[in-house]
């Protein structure tokens, strides 16, 4: 099986504390980690690739592990999610869906009960190509206040035979969200969707 | 005049491997960014010692996030810069009083010392633009292993009426330095040059 080589790891935090509205009292915190690993699949097509899954999935630990520290260490604060891959101009996209499964059950596995599907995006890029990964609520993906997005990228990465892997988590809805819908404290919470 | 921050962003990256070597410990730079209100947005002022105030505010709160998000205490700071974007409805000079006068003091407390020179770097530019922060020896400006950059964009900022300020530091140099010159070890760190 092929090992997971990882040359850099990037990680943000960013805290809005108002967007032209009311100051808010507890800032929304976006917290990303990326990895930029080497694609073993660059350069040539190869059937069978899910095994890479299993080893992609104590990296995925170690960086859900990661955003909960970045944001305090406390999990419970944590009340969005999303995920991402960009993949270098020698892989295909097809492996960027091996990143669906370790990198959401390890968020889930560190959040606890986390029942939202994780919601996500990928696409083949370039060094300097920019990801809007996608963010909703861990428990209930139509709460509405919740859903968001994060722009993230690196000059250097991906090269041609690297694919930069990404983990977000955020602290609650967008900073003046006023847009109605499912309201966070009315989700049942059973389904993930509601 | 306090800084009316509507943002602050800290990016960290390490470096584990370059070219197949391995780094190790791995290079890591860390930029705090803070996206504020430019007080002089649209019109024309002489005095601009409001900026001047924000800078050493700034030169503080950036400095300290850059140390903490690196995990690592002051002394351990071996590099850094600033930088800052002025959004379409200012002028360079407004991000020359910010970087200039007095933001420089307040950096080098939170990094321990810094003798040498905060290089530096300005534009004017709008959302989603990169500002490039250049990096230099934080005691001896001519430690060439340490001549660096790092990137930092956030797509939402600045805004025409905002001003984005970035403080960068390292606590290491370029991944796999061989080009020469004075070593991090060799300098002395009292003229600030060598």
């Amino acid at each position: 099986m092929p090992e997971v080589e990882i040359r850099k790891f990037a990680s943000v935090v960013e805290e809005v504390f108002h967007e032209g509205g009311p100051r808010a009292t507890t800032p929304l915190r976006r917290a990303a980690v990326i990895a930029v690993i080497r694609n073993p699949f660059a350069g040539a097509y190869v059937e069978d690739i899910q095994p890479f899954m299993e080893d992609l999935k104590p990296l995925g630990l170690t960086m859900a592990n990661r955003l909960v520290d970045l944001l305090g260490g406390d999990p419970s604060v944590v009340e969005g999610y999303g995920k991402g891959a960009i993949l270098g101009a020698a892989g295909e996209l097809e492996h960027g869906a091996l990143w669906h499964a370790p990198g959401g059950y390890a968020m889930r596995a560190v959040l606890g009960d986390a029942m939202a599907i994780v919601p996500s995006t990928k696409k083949v890029g370039g060094p300097g190509t920019r990801l809007d990964v996608p963010i909703t609520h861990i428990n209930a993906s139509y709460v509405r206040s919740h859903f968001d997005a994060i722009e993230l990228g690196l000059n250097d990465a991906p090269r041609a035979d690297e694919m930069a892997l990404m983990l977000v988590m955020t602290t609650g809805p967008r900073v003046h969200n006023r847009a109605g819908g499912l309201a966070a404290d009315k989700i049942t919470g059973k389904d993930g969707l509601r | 005049m306090s800084a009316d921050i509507r943002k602050l962003a800290v990016w960290v990256e390490e470096t584990h491997t370059e070219m197949g070597r391995p780094i190790t410990p791995a290079t890591r730079k860390a930029v705090a960014v803070a996206v504020i209100a430019n007080p002089f947005a649209g019109r024309y002022a002489d005095d601009l010692s409001a900026l001047i105030e924000i800078g050493a505010e700034l030169g503080g709160l950036l400095g300290q996030r850059c140390v903490a998000a690196l995990g690592i205490e002051p002394h351990e700071a071996q590099s850094y810069g600033k930088a800052a974007m002025v959004g379409e409805a200012g002028e360079l000079e407004h991000a020359a009083a910010i970087l200039h006068p007095k933001l420089g003091a307040p950096l080098r407390m939170a990094v321990e010392k810094g003798a040498a020179l905060v290089p530096s770097s300005k534009k004017m530019g709008g959302p989603g633009q990169v500002l490039d922060v250049p990096l230099g020896h934080k005691d001896a400006a001519y430690v060439r292993s340490h001549f660096d950059g790092v990137e930092v964009r956030l797509n939402d900022a600045p805004r025409a009426g905002e001003i984005m300020v970035a403080v960068a530091v390292t606590d290491s140099g370029r991944p796999l330095p061989r080009v020469g010159g004075l070593t991090h070890a060799e300098a002395v760190g009292k003229d600030g040059l060598r």
